[in-house]
């Protein structure tokens, strides 16, 4: 199994691009957080956010959920990785998405059988009207398997004023605010969840644009 | 005994007896369902409704969502392409509130689209049951496994069950009017004293296309209580090879703009046994001489 500072180099497998670095992916050291120190052998994970997934593929690389070769081919005819994760061809994926707001409601309907469940979704993807209707069901049965990451990177156009937060904690759920780039602290938002209730980690990503 | 109140009895039986069953509603029908461990009504949130559905699926449970027609089937379907199709997941949708009968709650209430669009997805068994007894032996049968399944329940019936799968012949001659659920009761009242073949069908995906071939001499006249010509492209697949004509009686598209009784509409469409006499005729009348 490969380690964090291997990845630029799947990354660059996957797009060719010798500028990419990690800073540039948003969603990179949530990903590796969770696959590296969170989750469990029978937890599930559902990448809502499914556009950009370079840094979701390198990440299942890097631990061995899918053969090196598949990066060399992204989004070539035959490969099973594309621009979007389909299950069907990346069972490690769990969830095949690309369009928006879908992956917190199927997470909530698969964390009601007692699974522990994490779920990243964008905070632009959150403009999605679906999203709301899992949020509020979530908190006001005290859904305490659904665990919910927001790669906060301000993406949307029109924000969040007073923060992202505040909607879920609103809805019952607990909330940790997170640097997106800082290992521990994304460790020690995750671990903060209780089973009492669904809790989200914010992960404010600073450094783009 | 309707349709619906079948279905619940039959929908709280199974929550009982099978482990593998859950319940996902979105405020229709919670009244008569019974709370359950495995009952989850998620308030009025019917995209919610589906991508629960599918993650329960997911999970290795066999979900039945169930709510009125546009809001099963209209309101998510990007859900029900995605979540339970583009997952490779199945579910059984079980909708209430077929075509007109909602004629006076008007526009809002009405689907008569929902066995066409969920033709365009792949991987769906559509049945539209004629008769309670026919709705219980189609659900009891969409149960044990794990497709995609859509059950179409509606206020109209047939006077009696037809037993048998697929296409039933009860009629033999040409051209072959294909009854479609519950307008067979119409149907064979317009048809009593006409030389023509009469079959049924629940289910018009997968059309039976082989009994059709079968069963058809040439001409066939379908008549679905919902969207006129839904099944008509089946037909013409299995009739590729054959000159024939193809009379399609159903609701026509269009904004109807009118309230009333569901009889009243049957008429107005022309589904009451008049009216598919009527398109009849005109149908079976030599073709006018060229020239």
């Amino acid at each position: 199994m490969l380690g964090y500072d291997d990845v630029p180099a799947l990354l660059r497998r996957l797009t060719g691009d010798e500028k990419h670095d990690r800073s540039s992916l948003s969603t990179l050291d949530v990903l590796w957080v969770l696959h590296d120190r969170v989750l469990g052998p029978d937890d599930r994970f559902f990448l809502s956010k499914g556009h950009g997934p370079a840094a979701f593929y390198a990440v299942l690389a890097a631990k061995g959920l899918i053969p090196l070769d598949a990066l060399d081919g992204f989004g070539s005819f035959s490969s099973m990785l594309g621009y979007h994760p389909d299950r069907v061809l990346v069972p490690a994926a769990g969830i095949g998405s690309g369009s928006l707001g879908h992956g917190l409601p199927i997470a909530v309907g698969a964390a009601l059988t007692g699974r522990r469940v994490y779920c990243l979704v964008g905070d632009a993807e959150l403009d999605e009207g679906s999203n709301w209707e899992a949020v509020q069901y979530a908190g006001r049965i005290a859904l305490g398997t659904l665990i919910v990451a927001v790669i906060d990177n301000r993406s949307s156009t029109y924000l969040w004023p007073g923060g992202v937060d505040a909607r879920f904690t609103l809805e019952g759920w607990s909330a940790e605010i997170c640097d997106g780039r800082d290992h521990d602290d994304i460790e020690r938002a995750f671990t903060a969840a209780s089973c009492a209730r669904p809790h989200v980690v914010v992960a404010r990503i600073e450094d783009e644009r | 005994m309707s349709m619906r109140s079948r279905f619940y009895a039959l929908a709280a039986h199974a929550l009982e007896d099978d482990r593998r069953v859950a319940l996902v509603t979105a405020e229709i029908g919670v009244g008569e369902l019974p709370a359950h461990p495995r009952h989850f009504n998620v308030g009025i949130r019917e995209q919610l409704m589906i991508g629960v559905a599918a993650g329960l699926a997911l999970e290795g449970m066999r979900p039945i969502a169930h709510s009125y027609t546009p809001f099963l089937v209209e309101r998510p379907y990007e859900q029900v392409k995605l979540d339970l199709g583009h997952q490779d997941v199945g579910a059984i949708l079980v909708s209430t509130g077929a075509s007109y009968d909602a004629a006076r709650s008007g526009r809002t209430h009405q689907a008569p689209e929902d066995v066409a669009i969920l033709a365009t997805l792949p991987g769906w068994t559509i049945r539209v049951p004629g008769h309670p007894d026919e709705l219980e032996r189609l659900f009891r049968r969409a149960l044990p496994g794990d497709g995609r399944v859509y059950i179409r329940m509606s206020e109209e019936q047939n006077a009696a069950v037809v037993d048998g799968d697929g296409l039933v012949v009860l009629r033999v001659g040409s051209p072959l009017v294909v009854a479609v659920g519950p307008t067979l009761s119409e149907v064979l009242a317009a048809t009593s004293d006409l030389e023509v073949g009469v079959a049924y069908t629940a289910t018009p995906r997968p059309f039976p296309r082989e009994s059709l071939r079968a069963a058809a001499g040439g001409d066939v006249v379908l008549v679905e209580p919902y969207l006129a010509g839904t099944s008509a492209a089946d037909v013409a697949a299995a009739l590729i090879d054959r000159p024939h004509r193809l009379l399609s009686i159903g609701v026509p598209l269009g904004e109807f703009r009118h309230y009333g009784t569901p009889a009243e509409h049957r008429a107005a469409h022309g589904l009451d046994a008049r009216g598919i006499r009527s398109a009849l005729e005109a149908f079976l009348r030599p073709l006018p001489a060229r020239g």
